[in-house]
């Protein structure tokens, strides 16, 4: 059963490293932060495989932490490319 | 018994789940262009970690009997946003111009863009 763990953790491990080619390579912008937002998302699959192996619970807040995180990074990101600013201060420009 | 068939249950949707994030990875390298890959990375991805926490949570239930809260309100966090980034993403890469791959047969976002363009410069 451990073994079948580390083979996931294994394979969890390669795709990441094909998503961290995308990051590097990506010909625009928004490539790398769909890269990004994937490599989030495979991170928090890392970290509840992590988690079994290790055999504890405490490992299983940070699941919703970057879960978090990975979604206001890409809301951020793509706000700043769409208007050139992440927080709009005025609502009704003139 | 009761042990065996949790673990093959266990195991299922962590392959599954393995499976799908395997296929984002190839997705994210193979495909031409950001949409298809937006679509490759948004949805697959959102599945697979969806069926990995579903593992998790039923090694915690099932072999180690408690229930985590935290793991569920994980798994209905990320099926929100998972489709939500993916579309915000999309949609900024559109307006800034990213260039769609060139064997694409239509473009239905371009006639609304360009006549909004035009209200707004009136």
């Amino acid at each position: 059963m451990m073994i079948f763990f580390w083979v996931v953790l294994l394979l969890i491990s390669l795709s990441m490293i094909a998503l961290i080619y995308r990051l590097i390579k990506g010909p625009s912008v928004p490539d790398r932060v769909v890269a990004l937002d994937a490599l989030g998302v495979a991170l928090i699959s890392m970290i509840g495989v992590i988690s079994i192996l290790a055999d504890t619970i405490f490992f299983l807040d940070i699941i919703l932490l970057l879960a978090i995180l990975a979604f206001i990074g890409t809301v951020a990101f793509s706000k700043f490319l769409e208007k050139g600013e992440i927080i709009q201060r005025d609502n009704n420009p003139k | 018994m009761i042990t065996i068939l949790s673990n093959i249950l266990i195991i299922l949707t962590i392959v599954v789940g393995v499976i799908f994030i395997i296929v984002t990875a190839v997705g994210l390298i193979r495909l031409p262009d950001v949409y298809t890959r937006t679509h490759a990375a948004s949805k697959s991805a959102t599945l697979g970690v969806m069926f990995i926490l579903l593992g998790v949570f039923l090694h915690f239930w099932l072999i180690e009997g408690h229930i985590n809260s935290r793991i569920l309100l994980g798994i209905v966090f990320l099926f929100i946003t998972g489709p939500i980034g993916g579309h915000v993403i999309g949609r900024a890469a559109y307006l800034t111009g990213v260039k769609l791959w060139d064997q694409t047969v239509v473009d239905e976002l371009e006639p609304v863009v360009a006549k909004r363009k035009k209200e707004q410069n009136k």
